[in-house]
């Protein structure tokens, strides 16, 4: 059976994270985004507000909504600055969802919870200054000294760098492991810990109103309590991360394909040339109309993944084309709002442009669209299969969700 | 102490007021925008809340006269916090006047008891007399406090507030019970929590009908005094725009303040 109507509840929270994103985001954005900096009220009030812990149980100090939520929300924070949906997928996406998935009983109560209240920010440590597509090829190191282990090593291009408490850092416990991924291990590092370094990177083509920099560990001591799964379970719990982190972008670039379509239909019923209203030049109608298009086809893709996710399904394949589709688009989108916008889209006296430049980086990060490519190429050729894991993401489920601890 | 905020549920802010060759009137929005909270109430539920939170005040209590949609406000209403939400609801109030209204709410708030402050928005968006709030008063018996700024204090049996007049603030003590009707000077309204908007779908609202009020004086269209004779759009109004040149920003501002001069602005 299909039902694709949205209950009362998830439209409602996603109304009232459009209030906030508009009324409280959006009338300083262009000031911070030329200024590379983050609007310092931006995450204190997404923590006070509960986005930040929405899709969490209520027990663990989430807001108990489900996957789809998420995903909506995800669509209303990009609709006014990708900076915002970046928040998401990296504290919930990344991190918050993983402990969810892979952390103990323990570990959900001392990370989770402060994080789903939003009194902790979490961010995600991968990537490194030599190693993005290819994870495997990581230095970072976390060597076993009794009770604790001690990390080195540098993370690069990470968000909230500067901002986060809690970094869920990936290192290598074997360096000669064969296959070399098979030798990674998780650990959450907090800020806390003597030895942890960050700072910000300046003169990113987007997301300029954001944190993206780069976090150092040296002989950082981290006690093995901090360990997030099992010694070399680290790529398994990477590559989960990256399930529900692609889910937040994609429904956040279907946010952004909105954004322009809106623009462009207004900003198209107001200009004239030639004596009519651009938006009756059929080949503007027809910038308007791919929009549509995209803008339909990335939400029905997002959905059915917040669909899966709430019904416990492993979705690697459907998120990895969600994200894909979405963020492709987001920039073909981007560009056409650009161009209906003439010479006044090219300049930061409209949205479109920053949309442009903001798009950009989410064919980067979450894989890179060729390495979704590869993926999809593996699954088409029966190359590629997702096995069990040893901890899957749990299914929605509103009885434990929303009772109280 | 209860407290009761009284509100309406209008079109959005986005939809657009027609009037057809048989005189009737409709606000459809463009975007497809659902009707909303009337946002002039938005401060007054947002104050309620506050008198319960800061006040001690027991029950915050939201109120409507309307139809069965009108439930979706109330529902926003609770995901704000108040406490419970009636509905009033009945053919029998169809086509009331705002002395109409304010009966049915009266008796409404008789009915609820106990009520010692009854919350308003300054007007409503769509009907826009500011009249029900003080008629309401008038029905109760109870003194209105208009255009209120601030709650300054409640403290034996007395209400102390500002109110923002044109000429000024004034600053008045009334007995309680009283009615009073905000200004959007009084706070800043908060988004519906995630935690109120699963309680708000969750709540069934009751729904009163004439039967269940004892409302002191005639309601619906029939016993209207406000005869909507001839109802009609404002034509649009036309502006123009025009930019001061100048070589420095004093010399824009000098050029400028001509300008209003000339216009009769300052
Ligand atoms: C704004 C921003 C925020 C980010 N935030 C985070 C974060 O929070 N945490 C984090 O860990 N990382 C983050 N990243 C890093 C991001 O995940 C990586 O940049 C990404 O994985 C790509 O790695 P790379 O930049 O090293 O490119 P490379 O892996 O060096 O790739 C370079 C090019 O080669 C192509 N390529 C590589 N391998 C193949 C192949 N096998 N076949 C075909 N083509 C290939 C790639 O598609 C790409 O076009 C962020 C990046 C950006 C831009
Ligand atoms: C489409 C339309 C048709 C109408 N038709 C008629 C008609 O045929 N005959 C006629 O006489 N009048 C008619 N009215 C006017 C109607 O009586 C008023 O809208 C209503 O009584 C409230 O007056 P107001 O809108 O001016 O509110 P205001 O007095 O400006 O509102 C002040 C405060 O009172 C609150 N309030 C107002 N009404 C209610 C309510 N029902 N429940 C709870 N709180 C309330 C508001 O929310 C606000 O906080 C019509 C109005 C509209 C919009």
């Amino acid at each position: 059976m299909i039902d694709f109507s949205l209950t009362e509840e998830q439209l409602a929270a996603a109304e009232m994270v459009r209030e906030f994103a508009a009324k409280e985001v959006y009338p300083t954005i262009k000031e911070y985004d030329r200024k590379q900096e983050m609007n310092p009220d931006v995450l204190p009030r997404m923590a006070e507000l509960g986005i930040l812990g929405i899709n969490i149980p209520v027990r663990y100090g989430g807001q108990g909504f489900d996957y789809i939520t998420l995903g909506l929300v995800c669509e209303e924070l990009e609709r006014v600055d990708t900076t915002l949906r970046v928040v998401m997928s990296v504290h919930m996406g990344l991190n918050s969802m993983g402990i969810l998935q892979w952390g103990t009983e323990e570990q959900k109560q001392r990370f989770l919870t402060p994080q789903a209240k939003g009194e902790k920010y979490a961010a995600f440590c991968l990537t490194e200054p030599g190693a993005g597509s290819d994870v495997a090829a990581m230095r970072s190191t976390a060597r076993r000294d009794g009770d604790d282990y001690i990390i080195n090593g540098e993370k690069m291009w990470i968000s909230l760098a500067t901002k986060a408490d809690h970094f869920l850092w990936f290192a290598k416990t074997d360096p000669n492991a064969q296959p070399p991924h098979k030798g990674i291990t998780a650990f959450m590092v907090t800020r806390d810990m003597p030895g942890v370094t960050s700072g910000d990177i300046h003169g990113k083509l987007g997301v300029r109103a954001g944190s993206t920099g780069w976090v150092h560990c040296d002989n950082v001591r981290v006690p093995a309590a901090n360990r997030i799964g099992e010694e070399g379970e680290g790529f398994k719990i990477a590559m989960s991360c990256l399930d529900n982190g692609r889910y937040t972008v994609a429904a956040g670039a279907t946010g952004l394909i909105r954004a322009c379509l809106e623009d462009s239909v207004k900003y198209a019923q107001e200009r004239h040339t030639f004596g009519k209203p651009i938006a009756q030049h059929q080949l503007v109608q027809q910038k308007l109309a791919w929009m549509q298009q995209w803008y339909d086809c990335a939400r029905l893709l997002y959905l059915r993944v917040g669909w899966m996710k709430n019904q416990g399904i492993r979705n690697t394949r459907e998120v990895s084309m969600a994200k894909w589709y979405a963020t492709d688009h987001s920039f073909k989108a981007a560009h056409e709002a650009v161009q209906i916008h003439g010479a006044y889209g090219y300049s930061d006296e409209y949205d479109v442009e920053r949309y442009l430049r903001n798009s950009r980086g989410a064919i980067i990060y979450e894989g890179t669209s060729e390495i979704h490519q590869l993926m999809q190429a593996g699954y088409v050729l029966g190359e590629r299969k997702d096995k069990p894991l040893r901890c899957e993401l749990p299914a929605y489920d509103p009885e434990f969700w929303q009772a109280e601890g | 102490m209860k407290v009761v905020v009284c509100t309406k549920q209008t079109p959005s802010t986005t939809a657009v007021f027609t009037v057809d060759a048989n005189g009737h009137v409709s606000w459809d929005d463009p975007g497809g925008k659902p009707n909303i909270v009337n946002p002039w109430d938005e401060y007054a539920i947002e104050e309620a809340i506050r008198l319960k939170e800061n006040h001690g005040a027991t029950d915050a209590i939201a109120l409507t006269v309307g139809s069965e949609e009108s439930k979706d406000a109330l529902k926003t209403c609770l995901a704000m916090g108040c406490t419970e939400a009636i509905l009033v609801s009945d053919s029998a109030f169809d086509g009331s006047d705002t002395v109409g209204t304010a009966r049915v709410l009266a008796a409404a708030i008789n009915k609820i008891g106990d009520v010692q402050i009854a919350v308003f928005g300054n007007r409503a968006i769509d009907g826009d007399t500011g009249l029900t709030p003080v008629q309401v008063a008038r029905k109760l018996g109870w003194t209105p406090l208009t255009y209120v700024s601030a709650i300054k204090e409640i403290s034996n049996g007395q209400i102390t507030v500002e109110r923002l007049l044109d000429d000024g603030k004034e600053t008045v003590t009334a007995p309680l019970p009283v009615v009073i009707s905000v200004v959007k000077e009084i706070n800043e309204p908060r988004y519906p929590s995630f935690m109120g908007i699963r309680k708000a779908n969750r709540a069934t609202i009751p729904v009163w009908t004439a039967a269940d009020l004892e409302v002191d004086g005639a309601t619906g269209a029939e016993a209207a005094k406000v005869n909507w004779g001839h109802v009609y759009a404002p034509p649009p109004r036309e502006g123009s725009v025009e930019i001061i040149e100048g070589e420095t920003i004093e010399e824009k501002v000098r050029k400028l303040v001509d300008k209003l001069f000339e216009e009769k602005v300052i």
